[in-house]
This record gives structure tokens, C-alpha cells and sequence, in this order.
């Protein structure tokens, strides 16, 4: 006997929670299915060696709407907000380090103009994001009928960009809003190491996630979009890991009555005359529910979970062609002891460091995943989660976490054992430099290259934000046209994942704004009706 | 097997058709050897006939005794494999499944939108095995329509040369010819005949609205295939025609024409010039009891909301053809749509058109007018003519129907 649910939520990411909390909250009755043994998505925490926890992709806290916890009463159900808020410091290796917060800078021969300038800069730009972020906190508009509200928020933007910024502001937001943030960084940031220091950190968090290196264009549109971040609140390392912010979120769903399975892969969506009446369970149950949204990427919903057959031909040739090749991955290492950067004291191990001194070294960096290799001198953020949360390692061990921009889906020669210890290496001994002695503490190490996070946690392509953050599957081209406001061509499909507007990030944005699709959703008149 | 890029770089394969711009069907040099005319135009890459000896004989030939077009040109494509059925019942509109084998359909497929990118005929060869024929290539819009389905999909234009045999004797012709049980055959039939070794597919099919048949044969065959058919049609009243007596044969038979009557839409760039199934009043050809095939949700809407033009078939007052004339709401009134193709009748004895009519005006049907302007030595000269709006074909006879044919 299979129960009636309202709706079901395929996929138990931080989106899928997240919508499925709210539409618990607006009292229908959900179903939760989730393919792994736990919930979280690419933000889990899991073991990745005896003794030794990680959290797998998103590491580091930093986008998490503040309005999706206020509205969810987060910190009721468990969400910690109280810890260290990060600063970032860009590794030197002669320790000449600098780092970088909100608004300020410090750093041996950073001159008070070249602080003045990032201070300024960043300024400047969380104005353009903050300009933006009405247009990141619901649906995007339809460009073919602008209903009222689409036309009130366009509206809004305009005149927000005309008489919130003002003209000269509002040239500059058109004129660098499309380009690449390695233009605007030497038109706005010093000379000199220290400022190269600060640009190499904006340029790596400006292509963090995308395929893209600081010259690539639209990375000033990405780079907008990791501020949006700095607006919700500070950036942590979230004690018990990214899982412990997923488990808070698994808590209120559940507050809200959504039943949450997991270990429930589903293996098709069903239909009956182009409207959705449930889920086929790999075990082989059906579970009906006229509504479905799918917190899995575009791709896997419509092409794997849905079949090419059952959409129109040129949409699901668009869906085919969505750009969504991965380039982030992650290093993990179980350490004996904390290691020692030159320069750094021990407090300043529990911010985010960064290896990337330049946009040139993190330009540098890129260059070889356009052609499937890596670099020998790779752009690295690193974070020790084991200092904010001991309980991560054994007594007295660590873990460290790093992200890596740009490492190719697939290896020139593939990514067999002897390719993924060489490239393990080679990060060691990039950190080695910084941390002399680095080596002698490695335990056991985990890679996870984009074909790793596409095979464990099931995003096509292994991708941060689901599918490319670009101009081309942006706002209502995200994922694509035709599915860009959280509904599909079918009725009562709807999508809630970081492929869709406003993108990646442990931001919960996709799944709120999807649950307000769902909610306000009228039933089109059942397909069928008019056969 | 699915496609490969390996596939498509052989040769001609679709992609190679820049290689020979100009092509000539294996029956071209039996058309020149007739043609005294020297008027061909080009179909795709073909060389095609406009006339071989002269239009009218041509088309009465079609309409009295037997006339021959060649449609090699015709863009035909082979789909086979396990998703053959439901791959072509994704693309077209119709219901796949209710074309036996055996048995051909006419249909049209549309783009996302809702829109005809082409009609054509679907020849069921054997359970699962389908002949796709259209004006328009084709192949791109079937791979791309491939994704997720187990199919093959063949390009078999520049294999399968094929000869339209229409008007009352063609039934005739083709039991002299050998065709044995031919006059069996209902329409829309298919079926398989030896031919000196070779394999002959006979359907009974056209583009004339008269009794016809369609013959298909590999392009080695194709030159005896035409001296076979052109020895028994001989008493018959047989002539080679070329595409004006065609064109005049179709507008009476009331069938629209590609990149006239409507823009193919995978062609067309300009927003609402192009036409759906409905505006073409081909709307019994969307079948909505399908789950899912392209253009389904776009119909479906339109359906619901209304079409935005409207295709009809205009008898005109007076002998003067009204090409591309504007059709009035009354005399001197809104213009409310334009004629897209016209002509004469001589069997019908009347001035025809078809049309296309703008619904977002408002519409009189009882009070149609059309602007004709005709040349007399280059001189121009404007005529309003009343139109009246007609349901049936123009020329639709019983013949077409009948099974067996008589035989004359
Ligand atoms: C290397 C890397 C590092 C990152 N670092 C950060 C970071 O530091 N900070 C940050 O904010 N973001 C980071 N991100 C981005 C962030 O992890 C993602 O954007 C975010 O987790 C996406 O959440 P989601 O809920 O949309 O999708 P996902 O987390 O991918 O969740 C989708 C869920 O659906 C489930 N699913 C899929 N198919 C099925 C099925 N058929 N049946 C049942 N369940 C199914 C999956 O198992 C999965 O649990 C990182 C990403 C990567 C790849």
C-alpha cells in the first residue's frame, strides 16, 4: 500500500530540504526521498577515513540566506551561527601574508591607499549585490508573457539601478557586470605583491565553481554572486561540519511534518498524459503524488529520471546541451598533528587560506582544465574544520579540507590510481612550501575529482552549481528556457536545485524560491481535460 | 546501431551533399531526351522539370489519362530499431500506431512551438520499419529528435528513386506493366513487386488528388523501371509531366505546399510566419490522446486559446487566377489575409486559391473579397472579385477512391 502525499521531493540537498520545509510549512503533506544513506547532498559531512570526518563538497558556510532561516527558525532546530566569522589569508611563502575581511585588509606592504582601494572596491561591488539580490530571492521573470509581478520586479531594478546606485554608478554596473573580474581588478586594486595577494583572492572566489580562470568573461557576474553571501552573514566553518547546518535543515522539514526517507534512490519520474502522478522507486514501488520537485540536476531529472521521450524534441535537446562540466574539487587529509605555516600563528589556522598569490597565478592555474590536465601549481583553498569542531579527528589530529578551482572531469589518460596519487603530491608539496613539514602528517588522504562528486553524490558532470553560472544559464535562461521559473513542460514537475536560478552554493535560495513555484502553482487545466 | 560522427562523414551522407551541388535524378536523361521546353528548376539539389513538352497536355494528361513526375528528390529517411514506433510517434502529430504495416499516412511534424516544420508521408514498410518522405530535408531535425530514443535512422534519399504515376489510367498501365493484383490495392496501400530482380515498392499515393501511385526502386533499376512503365503506358495516353502541371493538379486537389503555403518553420525567422497543424486546417491530424510528442503542449494551448490564422480554400468570382492577392473583409474593406496559392481549374471550371486569414481581424466569411491584379502586355490591370469560402477540394473524384479502379 503506498500513502497519499501532497508532493514529493526527490533529492535531499540542502534545496531539497529546504523546499520541502516550506511546503511542509504551507501544510502539505511531503515525502522526502533521498538516493544516499544520509541527507545533505554535496554539503555532507561523512567519514572519509577512520576516525577521520569531512564535509564532502561545500565546506565553508557562506552563503545561507538569512531569510530562509529566520523563516524556518533555523537556529531552533539546531543551526549554530555563533562561531568564528572568517577572514581569508592569501599564503606567501615567506609568510608575508595578507589577510582579508569583509572591508579590510592588513598585511606586511599593503599601503593604506591599496586598503582604502579594496575597501572601496568591495564596496562598490556588494552595492551591485545588493542590486541584485531582490531579483536572487524569487522566481525569475518569464521574458515571453512579463506578468504583473515580473514586470513590478523588473521595474523595481530599474529603478533601484537609476535611483539607488545613480547614473554614473549605474553605467558602471552595466559596463562591468558582463566582463571579467581580471580587468576590473587592475582597473580598481593596487600594484604590487600585497595587492596581488587581494586580487588572486577575488579572482579565485570570482571562478570558484564555474569553468572559468579571471580572464574568462561573466566572472564579474560570478564574483556578484559569491557577495550576495556577504549580505546573508558571516562566512563559517559551521561546527559539526556543513552536515550539522543539513541536519538543522532536515530538523525543521521534519517540524513541519515532511517524512524524510533515505536510502530511496528513485529511479523514474511517472506520468500519465504529460502531468506527473509520482515516483518509481529503484526497489520497484510506486509512490503517487501529483506534485514532484526534483532537487537532482536538469540533466539527471529530465534525461535520466524523466527520459528524452517524454519531452518535446527541442527541449530536450536543450537540456543535452546544458554546460555543465565540473571543475571544483576537493582534497581531504587526515593530519597527526596541526601543521605550521610560515608566518601564521595557530589562530590564524582557523580562517580560510588561500593559495593565490596573483589573478595571473590563478589565470595560471586554470589554463590546463581547458585541456584536461592539471596544473603543477594548482589555486587552493584550505580550510582545518578540525580546529572550529574537534570532534572532526581523533584527539590531538586534524582534518583539512581543501577546494580546488580547476581540475578536470576528465584526465588526459584518465584519472587512474597513479594519476590521482600524482596529483595528491602535488598538492602536498604546494602546501609543503607554505608549511614546511606538511608532509610528515598526512595520514590518509581522499580526492575527489568532478567524476568523483558526479559518481557519490549524483550532479551530472560533478558541478558545483549543477550546470555552468554564466550569462547564457542565467536568471530565465537557468537551467534553461522553458524551465526557468522551477516549473517544466510538465505538468506538475518542478525543479528546486542549485541548477536552477539563483545557482550553487549552500544558500538554500533555489529550494525557497521553488517552493513559492510550487505553492503558487494553479493547476493548468490536467492536460488530459481538453483530449 | 546508433549514429556516429564516423556515420556521417562517409560519403553522401548528409553531410557531404555540398559535394555535388547540382544533382540529377536517374531519370533526367530520359526527361531531356523528351524535353523540348528546356525548363527545370531545382528541388533540393535536384534538377527537376517545370515542363517537358507542354503544361497543359501535361496536365491533363493527369487529369484524363497518365502522367509521370519524378520525385526522386523527395527527402526520404529509413527509421528502424527497437524505438522505431515510439520515436516516430514522438515526432509526428498523428497516431503512429494506427498506420498498419502496409499502409502509408499522411502527417505533419512540428517544432516545440507548435509549428509545421514539414508534412509528409509515412510509408509502415514491415511491423516497426517506417519510410519517412517529405519536400524539405529532414535529417537534422530527426537526429535531433533521436536523444533517448534506440533508433536508426537512414538518409535514403539519394537511394531510392521514385516515379508519381497519377490520373485514371495509371492502374491500367501498371497491370501492363506486370503489376499483377495491382487494382487491389485501396489507397494509401503499399506493397512489394519483383522487378527484373529488383525490389519495386508500389503505394497508392499522390500529390495530384486523383488516382495515382507511387513507385520506389534503387537508383540502378530506376532507367528500365521508366521504359517498363512508359512501353505499357503507351496506349495509355502516358506522358512525363513536369512540377507546373503538378502544381496545378495539387491546388486543385486542395494540398498545401511547402515554402508556400506555409514557411517550413525550421526556417522561418520571422515571430508568427509561421503556422500550426490547426491554422493549416490540418487539425485532424493532432492527435491529443498521445502522452507526448513535440509541440503537443503548444497545440494544446492553442487549442484552448485559438488559433491565429486560419487556412481556407476560396472559389473566386470570374476566370483571372488571384496570385498573391489580399483578401478583403468586403469589397474594399480591412485587409484581413492573403491568397498563397491560385489558379485556374479547368476540371473544376473555377477560379481557385488557397489562403491564409488572419483571425486577430474581424472576419466576415459571407462577405470575402479579393484584389486580383493580372498583366495584359505589361500592362496592369485591378479587378475585385467575390470568394467564397468552400469546404471540399476542389477536384475529388470518386475515382480516387474507388477500389478496383476501373479499368481503362
Ligand atoms: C568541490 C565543491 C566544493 C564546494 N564548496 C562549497 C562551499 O564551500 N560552500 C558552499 O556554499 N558551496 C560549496 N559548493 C557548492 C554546494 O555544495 C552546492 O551548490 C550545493 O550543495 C547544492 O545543493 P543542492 O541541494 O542543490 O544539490 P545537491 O547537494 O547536489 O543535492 C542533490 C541531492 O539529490 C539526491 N538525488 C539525486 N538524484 C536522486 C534520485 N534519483 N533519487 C533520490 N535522490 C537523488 C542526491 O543524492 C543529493 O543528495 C561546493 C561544491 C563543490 C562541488
Amino acid at each position: 500500500m503506498t500513502k497519499q502525499y501532497d508532493a514529493i521531493v526527490i533529492g535531499g540537498g540542502h534545496n531539497g530540504l529546504v523546499c520541502a520545509a516550506y511546503l511542509g510549512k504551507a501544510g502539505k503533506k511531503v515525502l522526502l526521498l533521498e538516493a544516499a544513506d544520509e541527507v545533505g547532498g554535496m554539503a555532507r559531512t561523512r567519514e572519509f577515513c577512520e576516525g577521520y570526518r569531512v564535509s564532502a563538497g561545500a565546506h565553508i558556510l557562506h552563503s545561507l540566506s538569512a531569510q530562509v532561516v529566520k523563516e524556518l527558525a533555523l537556529l531552533d532546530h539546531g543551526l549554530d551561527r555563533s562561531g568564528h566569522c572568517l577572514e581569508t589569508v592569501i599564503l606567501d611563502e615567506q609568510g608575508a601574508h595578507v589577510t582579508a575581511g569583509r572591508d579590510s585588509a592588513s598585511g606586511e606592504g599593503l599601503s593604506p591607499e591599496e586598503i582604502e582601494a579594496y575597501a572601496s572596491f568591495k564596496k562598490k561591488l556588494r552595492s551591485y549585490a545588493e542590486l541584485m539580490q531582490p531579483m536572487m530571492r524569487r522566481r525569475p521573470p518569464r521574458v515571453a508573457a512579463l506578468g504583473f509581478r515580473d514586470s513590478v520586479a523588473l521595474a523595481k531594478l530599474g529603478w533601484n539601478m537609476r535611483f539607488g546606485l545613480g547614473t554614473e554608478e549605474m553605467r558602471d554596473f552595466l559596463r562591468l557586470a558582463g566582463i571579467n573580474i581580471y580587468d576590473v581588478l587592475d582597473e580598481f586594486l593596487g600594484e604590487g605583491p600585497a595587492s596581488d595577494k587581494l586580487k588572486g583572492m577575488i579572482s579565485l572566489d570570482a571562478v570558484m565553481g564555474s569553468f572559468t580562470g579571471p580572464r574568462s568573461p561573466n566572472t564579474v557576474f560570478t564574483y556578484l554572486c559569491r557577495l550576495m553571501g556577504e549580505l546573508e552573514g558571516d562566512m563559517q566553518l559551521p561546527v559539526g561540519g556543513m552536515g550539522a547546518v543539513m541536519q538543522a535543515l532536515a530538523n525543521a522539514a521534519q517540524a513541519h511534518g515532511v517524512e524524510v526517507r533515505t536510502a530511496a534512490p528513485v529511479s523514474s519520474i511517472r506520468t500519465e498524459k504529460g502531468c506527473v502522478v509520482g515516483v518509481r522507486l529503484a526497489s520497484g514501488d510506486d509512490i503517487d503524488a501529483d506534485i514532484v520537485v526534483s532537487n537532482a540536476d536538469p540533466k539527471t531529472t529530465f534525461l535520466k529520471l524523466l527520459g528524452a521521450p517524454k519531452l518535446e524534441a527541442g527541449f530536450a535537446n536543450r537540456v543535452s546541451r546544458i554546460r555543465n562540466r565540473g571543475t571544483a574539487a576537493k582534497l581531504h587529509f587526515a593530519l597527526r598533528g596541526l601543521p605550521k605555516f610560515t608566518g601564521l600563528e595557530e589562530g590564524q589556522l582557523r580562517n580560510r587560506l588561500l593559495v593565490a598569490s596573483s589573478s595571473d597565478f590563478v589565470e595560471l592555474a586554470f589554463n590546463p582544465v581547458k585541456y584536461e590536465e592539471v596544473s603543477d601549481s594548482p589555486a587552493i583553498e584550505l580550510v582545518i574544520p578540525s580546529l572550529a569542531d574537534p570532534s572532526l579527528a581523533p584527539e590531538g589530529h586534524h582534518v583539512m579540507s581543501i577546494a580546488l578551482p580547476h581540475v578536470p572531469y576528465a584526465l588526459k589518460g584518465g584519472w587512474d590510481a597513479e594519476a590521482r596519487k600524482a596529483f595528491i603530491d602535488s598538492v602536498i608539496a604546494s602546501v609543503e612550501r607554505f608549511a614546511p613539514g606538511f608532509t610528515e602528517l598526512v595520514v590518509d588522504s581522499e580526492l575527489l575529482t568532478p567524476a568523483d562528486i558526479e559518481a557519490q553524490f549524483g550532479a551530472t558532470g560533478g558541478h558545483w552549481h549543477h550546470g555552468e553560472l554564466a550569462l547564457d544559464q542565467m536568471l530565465m535562461l537557468r537551467p534553461l528556457y522553458g524551465a526557468a521559473q522551477y516549473t517544466t513542460p510538465l505538468d506538475g514537475l518542478f525543479l528546486c536545485g542549485a541548477g536552477c536560478h539563483p545557482g550553487g552554493g549552500v544558500s538554500g535560495l533555489p529550494g525557497h524560491n521553488a517552493a513559492a513555484a510550487v505553492l503558487k502553482n494553479k493547476k493548468k487545466g490536467r492536460a488530459e481535460a481538453v483530449a | 546501431m546508433n549514429h556516429t560522427e564516423q556515420d556521417l562523414v562517409t560519403e553522401d551522407s548528409p553531410r557531404d551533399h555540398y559535394k555535388a551541388l547540382v544533382k540529377r535524378s536517374p531519370f533526367y536523361e530520359k526527361q531531356v531526351a523528351l524535353s523540348n521546353t528546356n525548363k527545370w528548376h531545382r528541388w533540393k539539389a535536384y534538377t527537376v522539370a517545370d515542363e517537358i513538352e507542354c503544361m497543359e497536355q501535361e496536365y491533363f494528361a493527369v487529369r484524363n489519362s497518365c502522367g509521370v513526375f519524378d520525385v526522386t528528390p523527395m527527402s526520404k529517411y529509413r527509421i528502424g530499431g527497437p524505438d522505431a514506433e515510439a520515436f516516430m510517434n514522438r515526432l509526428v502529430t498523428r497516431d503512429v500506431r494506427k498506420i498498419k504495416p502496409g499502409r502509408v499516412g499522411y502527417t505533419v511534424w512540428c517544432n516545440d512551438q507548435g509549428k509545421v516544420i514539414d508534412d509528409g508521408t509515412i510509408f509502415h514498410l514491415e511491423q516497426g520499419v517506417y519510410l519517412l518522405c517529405a519536400q524539405e530535408r529532414q535529417y537534422d531535425w530527426l537526429m535531433l529528435s533521436a536523444l533517448g530514443f534506440d533508433v536508426e535512422i537512414s538518409e535514403e534519399t539519394n537511394n531510392i528513386a521514385c516515379l508519381a504515376v497519377q490520373g485514371p489510367t495509371s492502374c491500367a498501365t501498371l497491370k501492363a506493366m506486370g503489376l499483377a493484383g495491382i487494382e487491389g490495392m485501396k489507397p494509401f496501400g503499399l506493397t512489394h513487386f519483383d522487378f527484373g530482380g529488383a525490389k519495386l515498392m508500389v503505394s497508392r499515393t499522390g500529390f495530384t488528388g486523383d488516382l495515382g501511385y507511387e513507385l520506389w526502386i534503387d537508383f540502378d533499376s530506376a532507367e528500365a523501371l521508366w521504359d517498363a512503365l512508359f512501353e505499357a503506358g503507351k496506349d495509355r495516353g502516358i506522358r512525363a509531366i513536369g512540377g507546373d502541371a503538378l502544381e496545378l493538379a495539387r491546388i486543385e486537389a486542395g494540398f498545401i505546399l511547402g515554402g508556400v503555403d506555409f514557411v517550413p518553420a525550421n526556417q522561418c525567422v520571422r515571430l508568427h510566419h509561421d503556422r500550426s497543424p490547426f491554422e493549416l486546417d490540418l487539425g485532424w491530424l493532432v492527435d491529443f490522446s498521445k502522452e507526448s510528442f513535440t509541440g503537443r503542449t503548444a497545440l494544446l494551448r492553442e487549442k484552448q486559446e485559438g488559433s491565429r490564422y486560419r487556412l481556407v480554400k476560396l472559389n473566386i468570382e470570374g476566370n483571372k487566377p488571384a496570385h498573391n492577392a489580399y483578401v478583403m473583409n468586403g469589397k474594399g474593406g480591412k485587409t484581413i489575409g492573403a491568397v498563397s496559392s491560385a489558379a485556374w481549374s479547368p476540371v473544376a471550371k473555377a477560379n481557385v486559391a488557397l489562403a491564409s486569414l488572419d483571425l486577430t481581424k474581424r472576419i466576415n466569411d459571407n462577405n470575402i473579397w479579393v484584389e486580383i491584379f493580372y498583366q495584359k502586355e505589361l500592362k496592369w490591370h485591378r479587378k475585385w472579385a467575390r470568394a467564397e469560402i468552400v469546404k471540399d477540394p476542389f477536384w475529388n473524384p470518386e475515382r480516387k477512391r474507388v477500389t478496383p479502379p476501373a479499368d481503362v
